[in-house]
């Protein structure tokens, strides 16, 4: 049984010799940068987030912005429609930040929404339609029941999983057991990517958990002491992550600690031509390579054991960048679970396939190791509101480029080149953006 | 089998217990579920085959926190259900939950192992559905 219409031919481009390589016409500035504060928030909506990031941002300008300057908004929101039953964001924020009647736009690609409106918001400025553009993401997820949020995000799964009764975690879960499989790493390797996010975390002030694994220990501890029962005694962290009282199974054999919690928040940047950027601050930053792909499910994909659309998109942002995994001085990665952290700083090509947890292992990931990442505490610990991600973790990338991360600032005397991955589904949507610090 | 090629028939095959796939009358490229277009050689012209429902688990996790459907099923922190990823002898990938295996205890169940499809009563009257699972094939 074939369909009505067939594709006449589907195997005779003759574009392949006039195919160029990618690369933005007019270099694109980031000038301003702001986000709210993540966490669950019963007291305020979207448009309360978003103007403290548009307000954080605004300030973050160093010569000051004019909002009247602005010529639109691409604006990154995942499923506002179903956690707060309200759509159309783009228009609304639109108006709240007073900015009516300049466009706006809203991007969905699942937790990847606001890494793509930055995307889409450098397409704009490199075409030359657009001078100064306002991106960034917003998600208000906190008002339904963890199960509410839990089907919410599922819908980014593809249906075929989300009939099989997986869950994000689920499938997260699944993609864990294959590479402990193909590599032999077990839950040992994952509970260093946990203690190290929340080794940072703390050194974040914007941070959703700012407390290290020690720190919840001891105040368990002293729970237990109050209430005159039975005093857990764990020789350290592994020893507590083991414990499946206190790090129960959510999806085994990801846990409770191996989980990004649940998030409200709102993250903007603001982007203007190269040209235009010594008009807003004299220490932009540039857009160096802009990566994105898709990619399919666990029932398609190429391997379990990598996301095919983070390895493109990798690709094709060091590709237009002219640069390579080892010039990335430090990077934000998409660890909504530990185990998507060990594929990503793989797939990015930091360390080999394989060799990434032996890599986390030996410390190299930490602050002050060779390949820092998720310096900010990751999703894991600064929170993960999933439309605001994408542009929070490049305003990570700005801090520490312009020095402002204050005690969690890369010790490298000479930074000068960061990295994002933002990841949306189950690696359905992937965005790799390198940032430059001339 | 002179049905459209779509995930509706596809689960109207699994009502009847047969697990049906997709082949590319231009390449012979299988997927199961099936697809309208072949992502091999873009050919869309398609034809049903019925597989073994045989192969082996390369994936699996054994969820503690379920979807408001499982939940209803029954499923929660102290019975976890198993939905795990199958290649089939054929080739194709899928993702289905695995019945028969030890949820309590996921160290006890293995990568590789052969399972054959097995067809899940979901539901009752009406909303009564046969959907796709595997179990584990006895080795003896």
């Amino acid at each position: 049984m074939s369909t009505n219409q067939s594709i006449k031919n589907p195997n005779v481009s003759t574009l392949g010799a006039v195919k160029k390589e990618r690369k933005l016409e007019r270099c694109v500035a980031m000038v301003g940068a702001g986000m709210s504060a993540f966490n669950m928030f019963k007291d305020r909506d979207s448009k309360d987030l978003f103007a403290e990031a548009f307000v954080e941002m605004s300030n973050s300008v160093d010569k000051g912005l004019d909002p009247a300057d602005i010529d639109a908004l691409y604006i990154g929101n995942f499923t506002n429609d179903f956690f707060a039953h309200q759509s159309h964001w783009g228009a609304i924020l639109s108006d709240s930040l007073g900015l009516v009647p300049k466009p706006a736009t809203r991007i969905e690609g699942a937790c990847a929404s606001s890494a793509l409106a930055f995307r889409e918001g450098v397409f704009a400025i490199a075409s030359g339609f657009y001078d100064v553009v306002l991106v960034g993401g917003v998600e208000d997820m906190s008002k339904g029941s963890t199960e509410t949020v839990a089907e919410g995000l599922a819908l980014a799964a593809i249906p075929y999983e989300r009939k099989a009764g997986f869950t994000f975690p689920g499938v997260f879960g699944a993609i864990a057991t294959a590479y402990f499989e193909r590599y032999g790493a077990s839950r040992e390797n994952l509970m260093d990517i946990t203690i190290k996010s929340h080794g940072n975390a703390p050194l974040n002030p914007k941070a959703q958990y700012k407390t290290t694994i020690r720190d919840i220990m001891g105040s368990k501890i002293k729970r237990a002491k109050e209430k005159g029962g039975a005093v857990p005694d764990w020789s350290d962290e592994k020893d507590f992550l083991r414990d499946p009282i206190a790090n129960p199974a959510i999806a085994w054999p990801m846990h409770l600690f191996d989980c990004c919690p649940i998030s409200d928040g709102a993250a903007c940047i603001l982007l203007v031509g190269e040209e235009l950027a010594k008009h807003f601050t004299d220490d932009p930053l540039y857009v160096a390579g802009i990566g994105q792909a898709s990619g399919r499910g666990l029932n398609a994909a190429d391997d379990l054991t990598y996301f095919e659309a983070t390895r493109y998109a990798a690709n094709e942002a060091y590709d237009m960048s002219g640069l390579t995994p080892a010039d990335i001085q430090f990077a934000e990665v998409h660890d909504c679970f530990s185990i998507a952290e060990l594929l990503h700083i793989e797939d990015l090509g930091f360390f080999k396939p394989g060799e990434g947890y032996k890599a986390v292992a030996d410390g190299l990931t930490k602050l002050d190791g060779e390949k820092p990442i998720n310096t900010s505490g990751g999703l894991k610990c600064k929170g993960h509101p999933v439309g605001a991600t994408g542009a929070a973790q490049l305003i990570e990338v700005w801090e520490q480029l312009r020095h402002k991360a204050g005690d969690r600032g890369v010790p490298i005397d000479d930074l000068r080149i960061g990295a994002a991955h933002n990841l949306g589904g189950t690696g359905g949507t992937c965005t790799f953006t390198i940032l430059e610090r001339r | 089998m002179d049905r459209p090629i779509s995930d509706y028939q596809f689960e109207q095959f699994l009502q009847e217990e047969k697990l049906m796939g997709a082949q590319c009358v231009g390449c012979g490229m299988l997927f199961v579920p099936p697809r309208a277009i072949c992502t091999k050689c873009h050919g869309s012209e398609m034809e049903w085959v019925e597989t073994k429902g045989e192969g082996q688990l390369v994936a699996f996790t054994c969820i503690a926190i379920g979807p408001p459907a499982m939940i209803a099923a029954g499923y929660d922190r102290n019975n976890p259900y198993c939905s795990g990823a199958v290649e089939l002898a054929e080739g194709p990938r899928v993702v289905a939950q695995i019945e028969g295996v030890d949820t309590r205890n996921p160290e006890t169940i293995k990568i590789g192992m052969p399972v054959k499809a097995t067809f899940l009563r979901h539901g009752a009257d009406e909303d009564r559905k046969t959907v796709l699972g595997f179990t584990p094939v006895d080795e003896n």
